[in-house]
């Protein structure tokens, strides 16, 4: 096995790594290497066959793949390097990442290292749903490469799980499919579609209408031995079951980050994400070692991704030109209903980074307030008058400059 | 291929294959007829994926007998065959006084069945051993022997062999009919097909009972039993070290927890039983009831993702041991209720039947030579493909990371569609190269194999994704020499 070196690798070339790419070329870094597991760069845009990306990062709107190619030309013109089929599978040492391509196995070390893998939906399985084992089982992404990518049959009656943002994206894909919906399931008091998706489009906002939005149930049983014939719905509150026929279902949301390297990489990983603690600067446990994008955290737009990326890439530029790696971080602490934050941990040296901190809450709150603490010193109040689940909010930072250096954790709770 | 076989086997389960393979020794004529499309359809597939070495087992029975006789066997058999294993040993918990107390009977039993290495340990060496388990262990049973094999490979090896060493392989043939003509067992088939053989095996599993009914016997009824079963993601591997066995019941082994050749940990089983022979559904209550098991065991693996959760049938009886049986005038030997031992079972039962065939007059004549085969390997204990550069050298399709999960390789898809048992469904693919069994479930790499799978084998994607309601699977007959005749154009 050969070692090459790089300046900088990114491992996963979707908005987040590829924007962080482009930004260190610009900023001069010589030798800039991303890596994707996949046959073409692009991440997960590549896959979205409908339009609504581009307008915070090109100023143009584009469709999902013509963002992906817009990013990977721009960033091959700088210069990076990209290598697509090439799966990392473990670490050398914390600067060293070894992988594995059609043109054999190899490492690459790199002063830096990013990683930018992304996020996945929990299937059936890991959300626990009992029933048989059909075919017509799908998340947002599968779908979307059955129908955009491969061009497959997918069914002819589909019930979405989850009223999400992203459930819209099925929804439009299962359209083109021409899948009949036959119902949007939320265990959630009202449905959570707050992007205005393709205004104008009446056609579609009139079939969303059309669409039974099923608020406070979950599915809890799958019926259909070979192909899905159904599944049972309770509602929370009754316990009352009863069974929507259909020959497809599809999992939306229920976020969990691709973190198979920076687990294998022993990085310290947030509970409430679930993917490898960060401080404001993206920077890992391990120094050295910075993450962006939706690893980080459930799935936001490309464009957040985007600009994580080149967040990201200003501080992997202070690292190389020798800013030294914080030695201690204050831990972020949560109390429920709130999920989760980020950054979910803080170095000292942030104080001078002031941003805002994200944060996602697990049910409606009307008129809220989040309160900032460390100790019995209160950092921060900020009023909200509504805390929407699964959609981010955000604390402003101004507080993080407040912050005790050698104090302990920070919590973020409700307050009465 | 001949009119008349010398011998049909009904079921190609672990049982069934290891049957094939242990008479296609002989100079005979044999026939393997499974109901479903692939081999290891039933019982085989979904359990708990462990190699007993039967120290559990009620001495004197014949499980125990052959349990013990099949571990020998197996050990020269999975080295040869390439069998993934890993020989890591069972440590038995108890949790309680009450089974802190049937530890010495337990290890009394083992030695009766000729487990001689099996040993009491103090709670101290349980945690020395397993530091993440719950607190409260009063001591334990340690097993060296009690091992991980994949029960995916092993009935595909045992058939492979079989066919290289002349068996034919009938696929998709549920036999709905047995009866005598002229000395002959006459099986009939899908479409009014039939199968002529001088000597019959039944070893149709959770179907046994139903064949054996055909020939006139009332010896047993096969009542299904459930088991639930959850496969935590690979992150939970490194909790623990071995199979964690609880103390048995007369009912059940009990819910356990132990790593897979793949290196994921398996919770499970439950036990229910059931009258339906083809509900291998999850249930909220059986999910629920191991949820609160593990926890008890090992708290942390709760903390894990689940990858995937799956239900599978154990052939049990109203008998306490296995049923086998000669019936000598009638040329038939039934291989009824092996419950959940089949797997560690196999190749003991095979042997075991072969004599039980000689005596009813089946001659046994050995051939000049025995074809063995290796498998592909699918366990983590040795190198894959995507890790092994001289492969990528020779093919870079071993390179081409298809499964991402799992880190299956273009080319070893299609190397199991191409291999003397091909993969014709994703099921089939799934058994034989992991793909698709992984933490996102398929969700990332299945379309790619459905556009694979279709296109290698000229299937249309419909039937693939059973969304061709109308489609009624053929039967598929393989031999080594032409293993892609399809019944009718051969």
């Amino acid at each position: 096995m050969t070692t090459r070196k790089t300046d900088v690798l990114i491992v996963g070339a979707g908005p987040a790594g590829l924007s962080s790419a482009i930004a260190l070329k610009r900023r001069g870094v010589a030798r800039v290497t991303v890596v994707d597991r996949e046959p073409e760069a692009g991440g997960m845009p590549r896959l979205c066959h409908h339009t609504g990306f581009g307008v915070w990062d090109f100023h143009r709107l584009y469709t999902g793949p013509t963002y992906a190619r817009r990013y990977t030309q721009l960033a091959k013109a700088l210069g990076v390097e990209i290598r697509t089929e090439t799966t990392i599978v473990g670490w050398e040492n914390a600067h060293t990442l070894a992988y594995t391509s059609p043109e054999g196995t190899g490492a690459l070390h790199a002063d830096a290292i990013l990683l930018a893998t992304g996020v996945r939906e929990r299937p059936r399985a890991a959300r626990l749903v009992p029933g048989y084992r059909p075919r017509g089982i799908f998340t947002t992404g599968s779908l979307q490469r059955f129908v955009d990518e491969h061009h497959l049959p997918v069914g002819q009656r589909a019930v979405i799980v989850g009223a999400e943002g992203v459930s819209l994206s099925t929804f439009l894909t299962l359209q083109k499919a021409g899948v009949h919906v036959a119902a949007f399931l939320t265990d959630l008091p009202h449905h959570q579609m707050y992007f205005p998706y393709a205004p104008g489009k009446w056609w579609f906002v009139d079939l969303l209408h059309r669409t039974p939005i099923r608020t406070n149930v979950r599915i809890s049983r799958i019926l259909g031995l070979k192909r899905v014939e159904g599944v049972e719905i309770t509602h929370t509150g009754t316990g009352q079951r009863e069974i929507i026929p259909c020959d497809t279902v599809v999992f939306t949301g229920d976020w969990i980050p691709e973190h198979e390297v920076a687990r294998k990489g022993n990085l310290v990983m947030d509970t409430g994400t679930r993917g490898p603690q960060v401080d404001a600067a993206f920077r890992t446990s391990e120094a050295g070692v910075f993450a962006a994008g939706n690893l980080l955290r459930g799935a936001e737009t490309a464009a957040t991704s985007a600009q994580e990326g080149r967040f990201a890439a200003q501080s992997i530029a202070a690292y190389l030109q020798g800013q030294p790696w914080p030695e201690r971080r204050i831990p972020v602490v949560l109390e429920p209903p709130l999920l989760w934050a980020l950054p979910n941990s803080l170095a000292p040296s942030d104080a001078h980074q002031p941003g805002k901190m994200d944060f996602r809450v697990g049910q409606f709150v009307e008129n809220a307030t989040v309160e900032v603490r460390q100790g019995r010193r209160v950092l921060h109040t900020q009023r909200f008058r509504r805390l929407l689940p699964n959609e981010t909010m955000h604390l402003s930072g101004g507080w993080v400059a407040k912050i005790n250096a050698s104090g302990g954790a920070i919590t973020l709770r409700l307050s009465d | 291929m001949p009119t008349t076989y010398d011998i049909a086997i009904i079921g190609a389960g672990a049982v069934g294959t290891a049957i094939a393979r242990e008479l296609s020794r002989y100079q005979l004529d044999i026939a393997l007829l499974e109901a479903k499309a692939d081999v290891g359809m039933g019982t085989t597939k979904a359990n708990t994926a462990i190699w007993h070495t039967g120290f559990d087992a009620k001495p004197g029975t014949l499980e125990a007998r052959l349990l013990r006789r099949s571990y020998a066997l197996l050990e020269d058999y999975v080295e040869q065959a390439g069998i993934p294993t890993e020989r890591l040993g069972g440590l038995l918990v108890a949790w309680t006084k009450e089974q802190y107390h049937t530890l010495p009977s337990l290890l009394e039993r083992a030695h009766t069945n000729g487990v001689t290495d099996v040993r009491i340990i103090s709670a101290e060496e349980v945690y020395a051993l397993e530091p993440n388990l719950n607190r409260g262990a009063w001591g334990g049973l340690f097993v060296p022997g009690e091992s991980l094999i994949c029960p995916f490979t092993l009935p595909i090896a045992y058939a492979t062999e079989a066919l290289l060493n002349g068996a034919t392989l009938k696929l998709n043939f549920p036999v709905q009919n047995v009866r005598q003509e002229n000395g002959l067992h006459v099986l009939t088939g899908p479409g009014g097909q039939t199968v002529r053989a001088r000597y019959l095996v039944n070893a149709a599993g959770l179907y046994s009972d139903e064949i054996d009914h055909m020939l006139g016997h009332h010896d047993f009824t096969v009542t299904p039993r459930r088991g639930e079963l959850i496969v935590y993601d690979k992150f939970a591997r490194r909790l623990i070290n071995h199979v964690i066995l609880p103390v048995p019941t007369p009912v059940t082994k009990g819910v356990l927890i132990s790593p897979t050749v793949y290196g994921n940990v398996l919770l499970g089983p439950t036990a229910e039983d059931l009258d339906d022979k083809t509900n291998t559904a999850t249930s909220a209550i059986g999910l629920q009831s191991l949820l609160e098991k593990g926890r008890a065991i090992l708290p942390d693996l709760l903390n894990e993702e689940v990858t995937a959760t799956y239900a599978g049938l154990r052939a049990a009886t109203e008998h306490k041991d296995y049923q086998i049986r000669l019936h000598a005038a009638q040329r038939y030997v039934c291989v009824g209720g092996i419950r959940s031992t089949g797997v560690s079972a196999s190749l003991g039962i095979a042997e075991y039947v072969a004599g039980l065939l000689a005596k009813a007059g089946l001659p046994l004549r050995p051939k000049g030579e025995f074809k063995t085969h290796r498998m592909p390997n699918i366990g983590e204990a040795r190198p894959r493909p995507h890790q092994q550069d001289d492969r990528i050298a020779q093919n870079p399709d071993y390179g081409r990371v298809v499964c991402h999960c799992e880190k299956v390789t273009a080319g070893e898809i299609l190397d199991a569609i191409h291999s003397p048992i091909p993969a014709r469904t994703l099921d089939a693919l799934r058994r034989r190269t992991r793909a698709m069994q992984g933490r996102c479930q398929g969700f990332n790499c299945q379309a790619a194999i459905v556009d694979i799978l279709a296109r290698e084998t000229g299937q249309n994607p419909e039937v693939l994704l059973a969304l061709d309601r109308g489609h009624m699977p053929k039967p598929l007959t393989l031999t080594a020499t032409d293993h892609h005749a399809e019944e009718g154009q051969s």
